[in-house]
């Protein structure tokens, strides 16, 4: 089930500074132990000691924050896009 | 004098490092937000307090320049001489009539809707993220904006000839797209809320070498609001009042002013005083709200549906710490509906001839409501944050206020309109009695 993962800037250096990667997941948190698998270290920075998704960073599916969708267990379809951004300030 | 101009001539630089908000990691000092080594948290610019401290007196930041400078010591910039295009040293006006009409006794605006040059707070933080951004090298600079914004980074930068490319929502109000467009940036209308031009604007920020003011120039970015407090406190006679009311939108403003009453105690500046803090959020976009009034320590985002355009953040990034600050110092945080927000630009113009925009106007209708609820004690010296200008948003009163009486240039035709004027007035009167 191969997705696009958009990586930002600060976890390129896991990517060979790669901004777009491909990577296989049912679901945001199988994608996690994927992207780990092929960037050892990226998981790290994404997720807390209790493996769950930092609080500053944002996981978009297709443009949608998947806190509206079912968080980490928000599933995955062949050809999605899922992007990583970190929080920004305000406007 | 002659002494105030011998410190700022030897001073040094005073900002130390970028440090994460979270677990305190260090980074140099370039254009970098994230704890990419560790733990993807916040960064925030390191001072070493004790070189302020050896540098400042409120005599030498009396002898600086009219505008947000005279605090530069506090700011993370190097140069000597920064972009400054006037911002900052906005009035702090005794609100009487206000107070009066609230039952409060002590009330102080501060009328950032007079900030210079784009009539909003954000010229603040715009004047530090360019500054910064030149000492960095950047040629272009960038926004992801709710409007003001916008405006604050397509004016400096036209100031300081810089290349400036800012993205918006599509559905912004006229008048802050117009605002933009005069200093002739490149202007991307996103069709999307704010939070999709955020996203956007991360992945823009990945793939070019852009200075983006509130993205990699964040940590530089956000110390500017610092300045609303330092002029507080200074504005009120080198002390600080008892308790605030300022806006909700990412929650950044609303931690950097508690920021910058903390480094003027910390300094020796003030004498410490607990201040309590409270933040106002509209109805239709009030996650921060939520969750104060929920008890969690964590923001849900929303998908905003508010006039309350420019605090319309669903998702907003300094949300748990904005809750922090309000939890720690027994502040409040509150949420109003569209009709009081009107409601309370009407009052602030009609009370205090301030003419605020949507922001100004849930501030004000949340001061009113923490009042009646018997939130705010009618002696606490208070203290609300205008931060942005009416004329932007006429479109949200357009519908709700009066209209021009059209007479013949003649006397009696005059006296005909003056004497159906104070009928109606009367009228009017007689109502809000019964």
């Amino acid at each position: 089930m191969p997705v696009k993962v958009l990586i930002p800037t600060p976890l390129q250096k896991f990517t060979n500074d790669e901004a777009a990667v491909e990577c296989d997941g049912g679901s945001i948190a199988e994608l996690m132990n994927t992207l780990e698998a092929k960037f050892p270290g990226i998981q790290k920075r994404l997720c807390d000691d209790k493996g769950e998704l930092r609080r500053f960073v944002n996981f978009y599916v297709n443009s949608e924050d998947i806190r509206f969708l079912d968080n980490k267990a928000t599933v995955l379809n062949d050809g999605d896009e899922v992007s990583i951004v970190p929080a920004v300030a305000g406007g | 004098m002659t002494q105030a101009i011998e410190r700022l001539r030897t001073s040094k630089q005073t900002f130390t490092a970028l440090q994460c908000k979270e677990c305190g990691e260090q980074y140099s000092l370039g254009a970098k937000h994230v704890c990419e080594d560790v733990c993807f948290g916040p960064l925030e610019i390191a001072y070493d307090y004790e070189a302020i401290r050896n540098q400042v007196s409120r005599e030498t930041i009396e002898a600086g320049p009219h505008s947000i400078w005279r605090y530069k010591a506090f700011l993370p910039v190097e140069t000597d001489t920064p972009i400054d295009v006037g911002t900052g040293m906005t009035p702090l006006v005794k609100a009487n009539r206000l107070a009066r009409q609230l039952g409060i006794k002590e009330l102080y605006i501060k009328n950032d809707a007079v900030n210079m040059p784009t009539l909003s707070f954000k010229d603040r933080v715009v004047s530090v993220a360019l500054t910064r951004a030149k000492e960095l090298g950047f040629g272009t600079v960038s926004c992801a904006s709710t409007g003001n914004l916008a405006n604050s980074t397509a004016a400096i930068a036209a100031h300081a000839g810089l290349e400036c490319c800012v993205f918006i929502p599509a559905d912004l109000e006229a008048g802050k797209i117009l605002g933009t467009l005069i200093y002739d940036p490149t202007l991307m209308a996103v069709k999307g809320n704010y939070d999709q031009v955020n996203r956007l604007c991360s992945e823009v920020a990945n793939t070019h070498g852009w200075g983006f003011v509130n993205i990699n120039l964040r940590p530089y970015y956000s110390e500017g609001s610092k300045t609303l407090g330092f002029e507080v406190a200074e504005q009120l006679g080198w002390q600080l009042p008892d308790h605030i009311v300022a806006p909700l939108a990412s929650g950044s403003l609303f931690t950097k002013i508690y920021k910058g009453f903390n480094e003027f105690v910390k300094t020796g500046l003030v004498d410490a005083k607990d201040v309590r803090f409270s933040g106002a959020q509209a109805e239709g976009c009030s996650p921060i709200s939520l969750a104060f009034k929920e008890g969690r320590d964590f923001i849900t985002p929303v998908k905003p549906n508010t006039i309350a355009k420019s605090i319309a953040i669903g998702n907003p990034a300094d949300g748990i710490y904005a809750l922090e600050v309000a939890r720690k110092t027994n502040g409040n945080i509150e949420d109003v509906t569209d009709e009081e927000i009107i409601d309370g630009i009407k009052l602030l113009a009609e009370t205090e001839g301030i003419f605020t925009e949507t922001a100004g106007g849930t501030t004000v209708a949340v001061l009113k409501k923490l009042v009646e609820a018997g939130k705010i004690n009618p002696d606490e010296k208070t203290v609300v944050f205008i931060t942005g200008n009416g004329l932007k948003t006429t479109e949200a009163v357009q519908s709700h206020i009066g209209e021009p009486l059209t007479i013949e240039p003649k006397l009696e035709s005059f006296e005909r309109a003056w004497e159906r004027a104070n009928t109606l007035n009367r009228l009017e009167w007689q109502q809000t009695q019964v």
